[in-house]
């Protein structure tokens, strides 16, 4: 555990319960049941914002608490940890590419907003099913913005799209010239395909290298959420192995369990060191964020996706059930390896940055 | 894979063999069919079948090469071993399929062969080499899946019919089913010579079935309740307590028809192969390799998995022409056969990026949404049937000699 300060221990213990008592994951399957349009469940996002978690990475001059990814990264671990549907990675997301590129005018705009948790914002970069910044076609001439992008993520209800050009991140309204087409995959959360006809745009500054930064960010948001879902798929799986009894024992006490239980718990203290590694160098402004985010987001993919393999096989039968809470982990985890990179494309940049 | 030997290859005396079910083929198999096979049939239940499959069906049926092994006499083909590998080698040339399937052939019928009275085999197995009657497994219970032997499913003797109370579950296919074959306790004392193996009609009074929804958004499993159901004794396979033995034996026709040998993991391995769809995601180097290198060795490490298992399956079945049955090595298909399906699936939702991970609705194709629910169903695979893990304890103890935990 990194250590922290107060205040974030305070925010850590505060989410916790509050994830615990009004959000726990019977709170995510009433909301997969009814499923909204927006993929959240509006009053437990309200609750949220009330809390001030939209305003964590917004400096207090505009509103916000000013407490950087570490902080984030607590909140979103223990949203993870109980599969919370919310927007607030996605508005992080957004958020650090104002904070990163935007004017002061553009900050004034609309981080105060954002802080108050009157806007969902989010990062619009792929244009196809894999993650690939390399890869962008959307174009902006005279302030104009034009493109399809795929797989948004809250892309049914966002305000605000942070876009990503040929040229590099562009603001853009949700307003009525974009198309929204939802896209239902296995997580029941929102994404959605978004398609902008000449909508007016304005550029951040930073350029083509500011998605990359944007993206790393929100890349390692992404693994703070995998790492506490990791690490409650693994505490739920452990809890099961201590009350299911087979041949007349618990399965707890046969040794090969034993073992499958205690690698996995070492793979998760690796991952915790490395989520919080990629957080805090992203806080301190440290030379080697990118090389210390593909570390974090490889090892999240590899962890979580063992994690919740392992959850629904040593459940057993009822592990396969949609009234079991494993499949959501399941299929949630898969997600989350999509998004901002899988594990073989942060390996593959770890090498590049390592020069080999 | 196995490719069909050359007719004019010398003098065979199985070449006549082949030569009539050519023949039969080209007459019975309606050209349409071919490779309409689904290979999560199994999973999605009955569908209303086409004119054509009702004919491919009875005529197969008929033949009963559907069960080609199986005695002539009830119904079965009488074929040998070997004209039964020529049968499949010709089928597999014409592009047809076996539509005589489910658990009555896999599991059921070849243990009431061995153990069932004249009556009950004159009875039940040429309704199931016909396909005609759908048999369900009333064996897992909800405190009693891999320590089967603690089922509490009671029979309680009536004289001249036994009266069934408890509950079963992963009764794989029960809502469609016409008939159980059952485990249940005759005795509460003795737990394994306390077992009696059952036959109940699924239309009986007191049954009950509740289909569960799995996390691919199927239901092919049901929970069965079974309430002061009348069965009689005559559906008594062998001798009241000696469930546990035939049970077993039926278990081992289980693992192996789910090892994949060449049926329902052999037909999803088929498809288009990995590197190509692949290439089609991820596109290619300067040199038109997959761009992944790392997703481009897993594929490959995939792959040689695969074929491995293939080859392996195909020397055990030329090795188990002397044996009768399956044998232990089962154990090691199953574990290897689930594992590979798995990884397959995973592969793909990897390759596929977003657009493997579509759940309904628009934007996704066909494919990558069935390869979806393909992917979550699969995680059962290595949980039914005896689990990866009590397949390697057999492995341990039976195969290789270790002993008991404690």
């Amino acid at each position: 555990m990194a250590v922290l300060t107060e205040e974030q221990t305070m925010l850590r213990d505060m989410a916790r319960e509050w994830a615990d008592n009004e959000a726990p994951v019977s709170a995510f399957r009433k909301m997969r049941d009814a499923a909204p349009a927006a993929g959240y469940d509006a009053a437990t996002w309200a609750a949220q914002a009330e809390m001030g978690w939209t305003g964590i990475l917004v400096p207090e001059a505009q509103g916000g608490a000013g407490m950087g990814y570490v902080s984030l990264g607590l909140v979103l671990e223990q949203l993870g940890r109980n599969l919370v549907a919310s927007p607030l990675a996605s508005i992080a997301a957004a958020t650090s590419a104002i904070l990163l590129g935007g004017s002061d005018a553009q900050k004034a705009q609309w981080l105060p907003r954002i802080a108050a948790g009157e806007v969902i914002a989010t990062l619009a970069i792929d244009e196809g099913p894999r993650f690939d910044p390399a890869k962008i076609e959307t174009r902006v001439e005279d302030g104009r913005l034009s493109g399809t992008k795929t797989f948004v993520p809250e892309g049914d209800s966002a305000q605000l799209f942070v876009v990503a050009a040929t040229d590099g991140l562009h603001l853009v309204s949700g307003d009525t010239t974009v198309t929204r087409a939802p896209r239902h995959l296995t997580d029941s959360r929102s994404h959605a395909q978004v398609t902008f006809d000449q909508a007016p745009a304005e550029a951040l500054g930073g350029g083509a290298a500011l998605i990359g930064q944007v993206a790393d960010r929100a890349a390692a948001a992404a693994a703070a959420e995998m790492l506490g879902m990791a690490e409650s798929a693994f505490a739920q799986t452990n809890d099961y192995l201590k009350t299911r009894v087979q041949f007349g024992q618990v399965l707890a006490s046969f040794q090969a369990l034993q073992h499958r239980m205690a690698k996995m718990f070492t793979e998760l203290e690796l991952c915790r060191s490395a989520v919080e590694g990629a957080l805090e160098a992203i806080d301190s402004g440290r030379a080697n964020v990118a090389q210390e985010v593909s570390l974090a987001k490889a090892v999240a993919n590899e962890t979580l996706h063992l994690v919740s393999r392992e959850m629904v096989q040593l459940h057993g039968g009822i592990g396969m059930t949609d009234e079991h809470d494993a499949g959501f982990y399941l299929k949630r985890a898969r997600v989350l390896e999509t998004q901002w990179g899988n594990a073989a494309w942060h390996r593959d940049r770890f090498a590049r940055l390592n020069g080999y | 894979m196995a490719t069909a030997p050359d007719i004019d290859a010398p003098a065979n005396p199985l070449d006549s063999f082949r030569a009539e079910v050519r023949a039969w083929l080209t007459a019975n198999f309606p050209p349409s069919l071919k490779g309409k096979d689904n290979a999560m049939s199994a999973v999605e239940g009955p569908h209303t079948n086409s004119p054509e499959e009702d004919a491919w069906q009875t005529a197969m049926g008929e033949k009963g090469w559907g069960v080609p092994t199986w005695p002539k006499e009830y119904g079965g083909g009488g074929l040998s071993r070997a004209e039964a590998r020529v049968l499949q080698e010709e089928m597999q040339r014409a592009g047809a399929w076996n539509p005589i399937g489910g658990m009555g052939v896999m599991m059921f019928g070849p243990t009431l062969l061995e153990y069932g009275t004249e009556e009950q085999k004159r009875e039940h197995i040429p309704a199931i080499a016909k396909g005609t009657v759908r048999w369900c497994q009333g064996y897992s219970e909800p405190g009693a899946g891999s320590d089967l032997a603690s089922l509490q499913t009671f029979a309680a003797d009536a004289g001249d019919h036994y009266v069934v109370n408890g509950q079963k579950t992963w009764t794989s296919g029960g809502q469609w089913a016409d008939k159980c074959f059952m485990l249940v306790r005759t005795d509460k004392a003795k737990k394994h010579e306390g077992i009696t193996f059952l036959l109940c009609d699924m239309d009986t009074p007191g049954v009950e079935v509740r289909p569960i929804r799995l996390i691919s958004g199927s239901s092919p499993f049901c929970e069965t309740f079974f309430t002061d159901v009348k069965v009689p004794k005559a559906n008594r396979v062998g001798a009241e307590g000696e469930g546990w033995t035939i049970g077993k034996r039926l278990l081992q026709h289980e693992r192996s028809s789910l090892s994949g040998g060449g049926s329902a993991a052999g037909r999803m391995f088929a498809g288009a192969s990995l590197g190509q769809i692949a290439k089609r995601y991820v596109g290619v180097d300067g040199e038109g390799r997959l761009a992944d290198a790392d997703l481009r060795s897993r594929i490959a490490r995939h792959e040689m998995d695969l074929r491995s298992f293939m080859l392996t399956l195909r020397r055990a079945s030329l090795e188990a022409k002397s044996n009768q049955g399956p044998s232990a090595a089962t154990s090691i298909m199953k574990n290897v056969g689930a594992r590979i399906m798995q990884e397959r699936s995973e592969l793909l939702i990897e390759i596929r990026g977003f657009a493997g991970l579509g759940w309904d609705g628009e934007g996704f194709e066909e494919d990558a949404l069935k390869d979806v629910r393909t992917w979550l169903f699969g995680k059962a695979v290595s949980i039914y049937g005896g689990s990866t893990e009590i397949q390697n304890n057999v492995i341990a103890k039976r195969i290789l000699g270790m002993l008991d935990h404690q």
